[in-house]
């Protein structure tokens, strides 16, 4: 059996899909194909079953928050990164969507194993999956307000305990009785 | 006298008080409640293990279910999810019980001061002895526990009502 | 935004508001009218391997719908890396996966070197290898005594974590901490391998070998053992690929993918080894390749102890990114600069991104890493083997019974710690 000669990921799917991609970039050794989001599914789709691409597994889907003064398209990023087990490489996909309607359709379709990957970025960072089957919170409780990934999102933290401030802490701090 | 002083020997009379035979059985059959959090759950069964052999404390029974335990460990970070199942498993044990607050996280938020956790269980739960360290060696958690027994010692049926102090190791 | 306070009194911490609809398309009607039931399983359950959470729904004793719930470890790891430098990252990595701290943490050092550009030594190369290839018998150990009491078998667990004691002290040795030693930095290893240590490893090895074979006359043959793992959780190897499962759990399925081989890191390519790889897909079949990875790797640590260079450095000299030793404070200004720069602003990133994937225990772990030009992250993503192999529970448990569901979690060996970060 042989193995069908490799594409270079982004002359094909320029050659399919003429207006899709937005740019592409490389850095060190990663290929980075950013995508207008509404063609994110039909080249995923594209990049899994064609010939010399077969991208047949999806590694990771990261959102990342680029808040607050963004020299980007958009103020958030989606990346989704695929692995050719034939041609044993690795591609990123992305997609940077708006502040106020951060939605891009959803993967699950394509890979099966993206459901809880978007689930994750939808819980914490707020990105909206259109179309995805199960869009309960998965980290955090269901009541938990905010998305804490976000950039705008306060870490949240204590203030450290010395002696001086000690009693103002406790005064706050909730404390267990039998 | 028969065939029971024969093989008892003759024991004669013992006299205690009734505190110290009470400490005396709560301390050396103490059920744990097997329950594990994260990191400090890896030491904990270590200390389970052959090389540390939490038996010779009489602890080797871990109990699944809370009803049947006297001691909860709680081992590892607590999380704003994870909060409310905590306390009801402590709710959940019956009395008389026990609170070890096994490493960093568990007592004071440890390295993660942020959203998700609880910053100590004893936001929580009553807590009895903290013990310290990112996690504890096995070592650790025995002097912790070792410590709890010092402290039922001193326990008293005079003392039942009132709460006591925690310990920190 | 409206930001959740901590709540004050008891009653805000029980406040449940929920509802049987919310589950509605997820279970099926069956279980809204009552026909089936609804169990909830865990997250305190002594077999789900920490803080799992399993709403199963029976038709009787077999598993109609599986839906695991996670998130009951959520640390926010993620975004508490995003507050410290690069190099203090790494301490808080080791507590993801708490099984493998060390993988951990080479996952983020690769990330780290290859979004600034950072070459790492031969020598550190090999030591990294032979930490990586120590933390992964020491995984497997747990996973092995724990995957064995979850059945059944309580006695595994006492032998397997005999070895593993000898393991951790000496990673002690090497870090000062049993557990989460934080012993690999951005650009090798945080000190050489104190003396003394290469014998102690050489002794173990040679102490090791026949202990597997201890476990498996334990297990392998046992009739009771093979009841409950032949058959049971099968995956198949186009499922398994669709769904993202790795490492072991993917092998078992007769896929031949092991990043150590396919897309070498760290010098990994100049080593000999085999890839076990099973044929049916269920449970007995992943037992059956991490026992032979342990073999495979305490193969690898014997080569990588006569390839391991006498001399050399064990962390790159580059000073830009790595601090100088202490004995140089002393006679060089610059150093002094360097150290205080480095311990105070640390060093800076430029606003790129990049993506690492390295072969923990459990399988691919991934590191999604995105710099701002400053000195901390934007943004810090793992992708962990344990978030993919739960999120695969419901299509390897559908019809089983509900103690096979054990061994199945056993087996595709979850750390939550791992999953949820």
């Amino acid at each position: 059996m042989s193995i069908p000669q490799a594409l270079d990921p982004a002359a094909a799917v320029k050659a399919a899909f003429p207006d899709a991609i937005d740019d592409v970039r490389e850095y060190a050794g990663d290929t980075t194909l950013v995508l207008k989001p509404e063609y994110l599914v039909r080249v995923a789709q594209y990049l899994r079953d064609t010939k010399g691409l077969v991208y047949n597994v999806l590694s990771d889907v990261s959102a990342v928050d680029y808040w607050p003064d963004y020299n980007r398209p958009g103020r958030f990023g989606v990346s989704y990164h695929l692995l050719s087990m034939l041609y044993r490489r690795r591609l990123r996909l992305k997609v940077y969507l708006a502040e106020d309607e951060p939605t891009v359709e959803t993967v699950t379709g394509v890979w099966p194993g993206a459901n809880w990957l978007e689930r994750e970025a939808q819980d914490l960072m707020g990105i909206d999956f259109k179309g995805h089957p199960d869009s309960r919170r998965l980290m955090m409780p269901d009541d938990w307000q905010g998305h804490p990934h976000r950039r705008d999102y306060p870490l949240g933290y204590e203030t450290v305990m010395f002696s001086f401030n000690a009693e103002e802490i406790m005064k706050h701090k909730p404390r267990a009785t039998e | 006298m028969g065939v029971i002083s024969s093989k008892l020997g003759n024991l004669g009379v013992v006299t205690t008080t009734l505190d110290t035979a009470i400490n005396w059985g709560r301390n050396g059959a103490m059920w744990p409640l097997l329950f594990g959090l994260a990191c400090c759950a890896i030491e904990y069964m270590g200390t389970q293990a052959s090389n540390y052999d939490l038996s010779r404390f009489g602890m080797e029974l871990n109990r699944a279910s809370p009803r049947q335990a006297d001691l909860l460990i709680v081992s590892g970070r607590l999380t704003r999810k994870m909060a409310p199942v905590v306390r009801q498993l402590y709710d959940q044990m019956a009395d008389p019980k026990w609170v070890i607050s096994m490493g960093d996280c568990a007592s004071c938020g440890g390295v993660y001061n942020n959203y998700a956790l609880v910053q100590g269980v004893d936001e929580v739960i009553p807590v009895d002895v903290y013990v310290a360290g990112c996690p504890p060696r096995p070592e650790q958690l025995l002097h912790g526990i070792i410590t709890l027994h010092e402290k039922i010692k001193g326990d008293s049926i005079r003392h039942w009502a009132a709460p006591q102090e925690a310990i920190r190791v | 935004m409206a930001v959740q306070s901590a709540p004050e009194t008891m009653e805000q911490v029980f406040k449940w508001e929920g509802s049987l609809d919310d589950l509605k398309g997820l279970v099926s009607e069956r279980a809204i009218t009552g026909e089936t039931m609804l169990l909830n399983m865990g997250p305190h359950h002594p077999s789900t391997h920490g803080v799992l959470r399993v709403l199963l729904e029976l038709d009787g004793e077999e598993i109609v719908t599986c839906l695991p719930d996670v998130g009951f470890l959520h640390t926010g790891i993620e975004k508490t890396i995003e507050s410290k430098t690069y190099e203090k990252g790494v301490t808080l990595t080791d507590r993801m996966d708490y099984l493998a701290p060390m993988s951990n943490n080479m996952g983020y050092c690769l990330a780290v070197e290859k979004l600034v550009g950072l070459e790492v030594p031969y020598r550190a190369q090999i030591m990294r290898v032979i930490c990586l290839e120590l933390t992964r018998l020491n995984s497997h150990l747990v996973w092995l005594g724990t995957h064995a009491i979850d059945m059944g078998a309580m006695s595994v667990f006492l032998y397997a974590f005999r070895e593993r004691e000898m393991i951790l002290k000496m990673f002690e040795t090497l870090s000062g901490q049993r557990l989460m030693g934080s012993y690999m930095r951005p650009g090798g290893v945080w000190r050489d391998f104190p003396e003394g240590f290469l014998q102690t490893l050489e002794s173990f090895l040679e102490y090791f070998q026949p202990k597997i074979d201890d476990y498996e006359r334990l297990l392998t043959k046992n009739p009771l053992w093979i009841d409950r793992t032949q058959g049971i959780g099968v995956i198949e190897p186009e499922q398994a690929m669709a769904w993202g499962i790795s490492g072991p759990s993917l092998r078992g399925s007769g896929v031949n993918w092991d990043l150590r081989k396919t897309m070498p890191y760290s010098s990994y390519e100049q080593f000999d080894f085999n890839v076990p790889v099973g044929e049916h897909g269920d449970v007995y079949d992943r037992y059956l390749v991490r026992i032979l990875e342990m073999r495979e790797s305490v193969k690898i640590i014997q080569q990588a102890l006569k390839k391991l260079p006498a001399k050399g450095p064990f962390r790159s000299e580059n000073r830009k990114f790595v601090p100088p030793p202490r004995a140089e404070l002393g006679q060089s200004m610059e150093a002094v600069i360097h150290h205080f720069k480095l311990w105070t602003e640390g060093f800076s990133a430029p606003d790129e991104e990049v993506f690492v994937a390295i072969e923990s225990p459990r399988g691919e772990l991934g590191v999604y890493l995105h710099g701002t030009g400053g000195t901390k992250p934007r943004r810090i993503h793992f992708k962990t083997p344990s978030f993919v192999h739960i999120s695969s529970l419901p299509i390897m448990t559908q019809g089983h019974l509900i103690a096979d569901l054990v061994a199945i979690i056993g087996s595709v060996d979850v750390v939550l710690g791992d999953c949820d970060r």
